[in-house]
């Protein structure tokens, strides 16, 4: 089983070096790329694999690059979205703090890719070491000739920068993280015109995920069929997942895209802690809907998640154990997400702190029966095209598949006027 | 008055920027690294600098949470509340820091030691509960760790 | 066109539009709050949501937020469906959760969109149960309340003040469910368009202070069409009275002037008609007289005496012409300054001798190139500089409809344009506010401005001598400037009066006509000091200093002045000897000063808002205003009283003139410029449906009660013989023509937003056509005779400064700094110097420097400029505390201490 983008990361996650990362294969793709294959070949190779981005929501990679005007107006901009703050996702920072040459060798090539000459790596302010060994990289990427003007004699300019955000998850969105790069309150903006005509400072701007990145330099060196060997499943390449909640094993591991929920659950997590039982799962990160036990063998890849009914996000698994309480997990969330708003449309604005409300009455043991309803009503609400962004429809996935599969739990808070598992 | 030290710094930052304002920012981040936190004074220095209005500035600065507009203790307890560190138990180390330390969510100890912050996700589900004071990211904490945690900040 | 489909039914459309300005204009009832037709979309609030559906075979469609799609050809979608219907209630109903619910003691109530809007989605039961969110309020100065509770969260406030009018001082705070719009801090908002935040915040969160003090609802007023009197542009008002006082103005839609709205000179600077000082009682000798023996005596005196009248920038055409005709053509003198009469004679002859035309303030919103010579407009035709504010966008947003960015999608337009600009030159004395959005500034005496004039005018056109002694830099400027306006599609060059320089305005028109030369669109706009100072050098007459030796000389005694201040036109010591001269003085106005003190009968004239008239702005165009309520007994319109004594004495020509419309219509019959005065708004005895046009809403109420205090039985309503508009809620009900408009309403929209059903288009004209007629176009056929008078380059004396006037909005107009709001924002007197010439002097600011001006002495604390040039000094025009001084003029500096 190959894992290419986490083989070479050691125990003890310390970051590989330019000289390491060099050792082991590092940078061969930017030099193949700087003896003379054209951006377009690299957006071809990139849509032949069927990478798909990494970072949520799945869109195509090699696609959403040709957006890209292909003209020699400049600047243009390639951003790493290294923002990662969806609740249960951890899977960025390994790859960040351990593997810093492989992000920027990933965004040297995506650059090149739609001719960037501008490139900023828009990490989470929490991130620390992370920020440390990417801010190392980049400059030994720029002493050895990777980045700066004409790199490796091959006509290329590229410049990057490091910029740690000040938090708010809505910098996770691409758009109101071009915002904040701007030094702007990080709103969504509207689409269209997409980033890839009119991003950072008006410019074209391709926003990548860290993991999307990372399988650039390996797409380019070992070619598309070979990434589209590496899955189980007709979404191709490996995937980072992850599992926390309440394993034996918490942790993450870079498997073939398509794994079942069960393998990971039960072979990579090491099942459930002695004495708990699965109830249920988010895919995702805190913006999926649930999976039950009835989903454990669906294979974790975007198309067959979907199919049941939810979004293989990030992959980062949440687990929800029966000794948990799913009133008191979605609560959690909703409140999370209320915070987060931006506050610029109204039904998020308005809407989630009215569910966050709702939902902790019911946990405290003042729920009314039409609270149920109202929690319906605002799934349906906040739910997809009627919000300006996407941060409220996630924010229901969770809700309206709890109420779904959980539902007499629910029930239960509202008939006991308490919460069953205090 | 921002110092030389500030001036200079925010200098380099506004030099990666095609928009002096771009790098407002960052321009914040640097005084409170060097100041802790921004007051109103402070806040206007800063706009001064980067030719801004205090409003316009403080726009910015008061939509992200990590940007603090009123003042904190020396060290900052960032405590993650997210779902990963709620399933794992983050409530008994929340009411544990806020009998041990005296004070609420957004509160600073009457010594200026400590300001708690609630906040999301630090991005290490794997090793919940988790909890950052200034830049050290503390994994898998556990109840009895937290004295001895608290105990390396003075 | 295109094809609409709307709930199954077919429309043609103009294809580009949004859908929801076609489905308003279209006349549907479409809920909408953070979209204005001056702002764009942006989709916030997600209120104006409708269904669209791939085509006749999708009967489940999907929700969009009709601001936020273009309308396409074919396109279906339905307003009535029942989701969408739902969801738009639903918006409210989030609205609500925090809204305070206080409408009882809101000032928007009855004229709140929020209102408005919360009735049309039939949201009406409460379902959230929790506590509401509360804010601090803040206070924002004279002008604007703010009660942030009633906040939701529109995003339209930051968008009009920030985006739309330049200023730096409110924005959003926070996020979450706790955004904030205000100030960092307590204090005045500072952009000059404040006030429009209580029109364009669509609930009660920004509302007008000054109402507040006499506060009435929007219902209760009673309304009339008028016009601003406080600077040259003419911004089209609603006055709104009740009790016998002015509550409140609002702006009164016009898509050529004043589009949406109007700066806070205009808007607030109505106090001075409720002021308790205002003439309102006829004196004799300091003596009370009453109305009917005021004109027995007047016309006593006037029959025995060698008369001669003196006329107003700041009253109507038809006061003015009244008294023309009543002392004689030969006997009637303008009032202004001899100076300033020049200078609008000028004006008028390079709009209508010259070839450029002049822009509507629409027009020069669209252009694409701008050049200030000589003014700042921001001070002196405020929204002007808010249309030139506009002006800077569009070579960009050109650019954003080639990327296939509608211009209407703010969003998506202002991070396409960011910090992008079109060309926008500023040659002026000193800093300007508009010089933030300048593409570059030239600081100069108003002779180097013109000289910088003159040469870009030579680069346009060679015919045009050069300019000689030129500085390098200078010439390359210039050069800069000529090559971007000869780039332009529609440049406009803007100049004006208040630099009190002939070669300045001159220089502009060279500019003007050596572009339009090859570019036909190419538009001057020149401003002028008063409401009517254009109408006034239009209808003529002599000079203000022949009147003045006129009495001195004993070729009068006697002299009647209307609604002027000749202290504020005239060197004092000169207009004292004068009145001191005439054996009688007769003075009609509604306002106290210092010409009235002197006057031997004084007689209370109305104020606009008591009065009918016409006025004629900067761009020639002849505006009518009505009376917002009848004249207070004694107090009568100024016309009127020259009417009244004019029968008493017989005037052959005026003898048989009774009301407005005879005035108005003398006046298109004798002054062959103003022809056609008397057509731009229906005559007394126009009517629809046999009915009046009410002054009043329908809901007006306490009618027969208001003055129970003072008699049980309801008075009869006056009668106004000089328009069709009545006094009462009764009459038509529907929408009154374009150049009578009292009030927006419609039904459901009892708002301000109700504009959308007044129009032909959203945001374009007027049903029936914009208002007012344009007097003044340009001469397309003749051969331009382009200025040569080129002025020496200016050099420092020493020992002197060459002061120039500096303008202020809030002081150098003489009547809105009589108003209390206004008069809180008026500056302290100063004086301007250069920052050397400081050094030089070794004065620091604050210091009172004490100098000469023709013999006479000022004494004023100094302020040290960087941008005014060295060897000018400026001192601020018209303030209250300050006499009238004949600028510009050299300062001899006392006391210098330097070598």
């Amino acid at each position: 089983m190959e894992k290419p983008l986490t083989e070479h990361i050691r125990e003890d996650r310390r970051p590989l070096s330019l000289k390491e990362y060099e050792k082991v294969g590092g940078y061969e793709a930017v030099r193949k790329v700087m003896k003379g294959l054209s951006p377009k070949s690299i957006i071809d190779v990139v849509k032949e694999s069927n990478l798909r981005g990494r970072g949520g929501a799945g869109f195509a990679t090699g696609l959403k690059w040709s957006f890209v005007p292909q003209n020699n107006s400049k600047p243009k901009y390639l951003i790493c979205n290294a923002d990662e703050m969806e609740p249960g996702t951890f899977k960025d920072r390994i790859l960040l703090e351990s593997t810093p040459h492989q992000v920027i060798e990933g965004m040297i090539l995506s650059a090149f890719a739609i001719q960037a000459d501008q490139s900023f790596v828009f990490l989470r302010w929490a991130y620390k070491t992370a920020a440390k060994a990417i801010d190392e990289a980049i400059h030994e990427a720029y002493a050895a000739g990777y980045l700066g003007k004409n790199i490796l004699g091959a006509g290329y300019d590229l410049d990057m920068h490091l910029h740690t955000g000040v938090g708010r998850y809505m910098c996770g969105e691409e758009t109101a993280l071009l915002n904040s790069l701007e030094g702007k309150r990080a709103t969504p903006r509207a689409k269209p015109p997409f980033p890839q005509v009119s991003g950072l400072f008006g410019k074209p701007t391709i926003v990548n995920n860290v993991e999307t990145l990372c399988n650039i330099p390996h797409i380019i060196n070992k070619g598309s069929d070979w990434f589209r060997t590496l899955s189980l499943t007709p979404d191709t390449g490996t995937k980072i997942y992850g599992v926390s909640g309440k394993v034996k094993k918490p942790g993450a591991w870079e498997l073939p895209l398509g794994v079942t929920l069960r393998e990971l659950i039960e072979e990579h997590a090491g099942g459930m802690l002695d004495g708990l039982k699965f109830k249920g799962a988010l895919p995702g990160g805190a913006s999926t809907d649930f999976l039950v036990e009835e989903h454990l063998d669906v294979k974790m890849d975007y198309t067959s998640v979907a199919a049941a009914g939810s979004r293989l996000g990030t992959g980062t698994l949440i687990i929800l154990d029966d000794k948990t309480c799913p009133v008191g997990f979605v609560q959690n969330l909703e409140y999370f997400f209320a915070q987060e708003s931006c506050g610029f449309c109204t039904p998020c604005r308005e809407g989630l702190p009215w569910v966050s409300k709702i939902l902790s009455s019911i946990d405290e043991g003042v729920g009314r029966e039409e609270d149920l309803k109202l929690l319906e009503f605002h799934t349906k609400y906040l739910g997809p095209g009627n919000t300006f962004c996407a941060l409220a429809p996630g924010a229901m996935a969770p809700l309206q598949s709890a109420m779904k599969y959980f539902r007499k739990d629910f029930e239960q808070h509202i008939h006991e006027q308490k919460c069953p598992w205090n | 008055m921002l110092t030389i030290e500030e001036k200079n710094e925010i200098e380099k930052a506004i030099s990666v920027m095609p928009v002096r304002k771009s790098a407002c920012i960052e321009a914040l981040k640097i005084v409170q690294h060097h100041r802790r936190w921004i007051s109103d004074e402070t806040l206007k220095e800063v706009a001064v600098y980067m030719e801004m209005s205090p409003e316009e500035l403080d726009s910015v600065a008061t939509f992200y949470n990590l940007l603090f507009r009123k003042p904190v203790g020396r060290h900052i307890i960032l405590l993650c509340d997210s779902i990963s560190c709620w399933i794992m138990g983050y409530d008994q180390i929340r009411n544990h820091l806020i009998e041990k330390l005296g004070i609420q969510y957004g509160g600073t100890t009457p010594d200026d030691r400590f300001t708690l912050l609630p906040n999301c996700c630090l991005g290490t589900c794997d090793t919940a509960p988790a909890l950052m004071i200034d830049n050290d990211l503390y994994k898998n904490v556990t109840l009895e760790q937290l004295d001895e945690i608290l105990n390396k900040y003075s | 066109m295109a094809t609409l489909y709307i709930d199954d039914k077919p429309y043609e459309v103009k294809p580009g539009k949004n859908v929801l300005e076609t489905c308003l204009a279209l006349g549907f009832n479409l809920p909408y709050f953070c979209w204005h037709p001056s702002l764009g979309s942006i989709g916030a609030c997600r209120q104006c949501a409708i269904k669209v559906f791939k085509n006749e075979e999708d009967k489940t469609g999907r929700i969009i937020m009709s601001c936020m799609e273009p309308v396409l050809d074919k396109q279906r979608i339905s307003i009535s469906d029942s989701e969408a219907t739902a969801f738009r209630a639903n918006v409210i109903e989030s609205l609500m959760t925090n809204h305070p619910h206080d409408c009882a003691v809101c000032d928007e109530g009855g004229s709140c969109h929020l209102q408005d809007m919360t009735v049309m989605t039939g949201h009406a039961y409460r379902r959230y149960q929790y506590k509401k969110r509360t804010y601090q309020n803040q206070n924002l100065g004279p002008f604007i309340n703010h009660e942030m509770n009633r906040c939701i969260q529109c995003y339209r406030c930051v968008r009009f003040y920030r985006d739309y009018a330049g200023g730096h001082d409110l924005e959003a705070f926070a996020s979450k469910n706790h955004v904030y719009f205000g100030r960092h801090e307590d204090g005045t908002l500072e952009n000059e368009f404040s006030g429009n935040l209580a029109e364009v915040c669509p609930t009660g969160v920004f509302t007008d202070k000054t109402l507040k003090t006499h506060y009435t609802r929007k219902w209760d007023l009673t309304m009339a069409p008028s016009v601003c009197h406080h600077c040259s542009l003419g911004c089209n008002i609603i006055a709104g009275e009740r009790y016998g006082g002015l509550r409140a103005i609002t702006s009164r839609y016009h898509g050529d002037v004043n589009g949406y709205f109007l700066c806070d000179r205009g808007r607030f600077g109505y106090e001075f008609t409720n002021a308790p000082d205002r003439v309102r009682q006829p004196l004799m000798g300091q003596q009370p007289a009453d109305a009917e023996k005021i004109v027995q005596e007047v016309s006593q005196i006037i029959t025995s005496s060698k008369v001669i009248g003196i006329g107003s920038p700041r009253a109507s055409l038809e006061s003015n012409f009244a008294l023309k005709a009543f002392v004689g053509a030969d006997n009637f003198y303008h009032g202004v300054s001899d100076d300033e009469h020049e200078l609008a004679l000028l004006v008028i002859k390079i709009l209508k001798e010259g070839p450029a035309r002049t822009p509507s303030m629409r027009e020069v919103e669209k252009a694409d190139a701008v050049f200030i010579l000589g003014e700042d407009l921001t001070n002196t035709a405020p929204m002007m500089a808010l249309a030139v504010r506009q002006s800077v966008r569009q070579e960009p947003i050109e650019q954003i409809t080639q990327a296939s960015i509608p211009a209407w999608h703010d969003a998506a337009a202002r991070e396409f344009i960011q910090e992008k600009r079109g060309p926008l030159f500023i040659a002026t004395v000193n800093t300007t506010k508009l010089d933030e959005i300048a593409t570059e500034t030239y600081r100069a005496a108003p002779d180097d401005l013109a000289r910088l004039g003159y040469a870009i005018a030579n680069l346009l056109d060679n015919s045009i001598p050069p300019v000689k002694n030129l500085s390098n830099d200078l010439q390359q400027l210039a050069q800069r400037m000529a090559t971007a306006l000869k780039r332009a599609r529609r440049p406009v060059i803007i100049s004006g009066m208040s630099s009190d320089c002939a070669t300045v305005i001159k220089a502009a028109a060279n500019v003007a006509w050596a572009l339009h030369k090859n570019n036909t669109q190419a538009g001057i706009v020149l401003t002028l000091p008063e409401c009517n100072s254009m109408g006034l050098a239009m209808m003529g007459g002599h000079r203000l200093h022949s009147a003045v030796n006129a009495v001195i000389n004993g070729h009068a005694d006697t002299v009647i002045i209307i609604e002027n201040d000749l202290f504020r036109h005239n060197k004092n010591d000169q207009v004292e000897k004068f009145l001191e001269r005439a054996k009688h003085v007769i003075v009609l106005d509604h306002t106290p000063h210092r010409t009235s003190q002197k006057a031997s009968v004084l007689i209370p004239a109305g104020t606009f808002a008591e009065s009918d008239g016409t006025l004629v702005n900067n761009e020639g165009r002849a505006q009518r205003f009505f009376q917002v309520h009848e004249c207070p007994s004694p107090v009568q319109e100024s016309w009127r009283w020259l009417l009244q004594i004019a029968r008493e004495i017989k005037h052959e020509q005026m003898k048989d003139w009774k009301n407005f419309q005879d005035v108005s219509h003398a006046v298109s019959l004798a002054e062959p410029l103003l022809k056609g005065i008397d057509e731009i708004a229906p005559p007394p005895d126009f009517r629809i449906a046999g009915q009046k046009i009410p002054r009043e809403p329908h809901r007006y109420s306490g009618r027969t009660a208001m003055l129970a205090n003072i008699h049980v039985s309801e008075e009869k309503p006056p009668e106004d013989p000089d328009s069709p508009l009545s006094y009462t809620m009764e009459g038509f009900r529907g929408q009154a023509p374009s150049s009578m408009i009292p009030f927006f309403w419609s039904p459901g929209w009892n708002s301000v937003q109700s504009i959308n059903k007044y129009q032909e288009e959203i945001g374009g004209s007027l049903r029936g056509g914009n208002p007012g007629l344009r007097l003044l176009e340009p001469n397309i056929h003749g051969v331009t005779k382009y200025f040569t008078d080129l002025p020496e380059i200016f050099i420092p004396m020493k020992d002197h400064i060459w002061m120039v006037s500096l303008h202020h909005i809030f002081g150098s107009e003489e009547l809105s700094a009589r108003g209390a709001a206004i008069a809180k924002r008026v500056p302290k007197s100063y004086v301007m110097i250069n920052v050397q010439d400081a050094a030089d002097l070794n004065i620091t600011s604050g210091t009172v420097l004490e100098f000469e001006i023709t013999r006479q002495v000022y004494r004023l604390p100094v302020e040290i400029s960087t941008s005014i040039p060295k060897g000018v000094g400026g001192m601020p025009y018209g303030l209250p505390d300050l006499p009238f001084i004949d600028l510009p003029a050299w300062a001899i500096l006392k006391n210098t201490s330097h070598g």
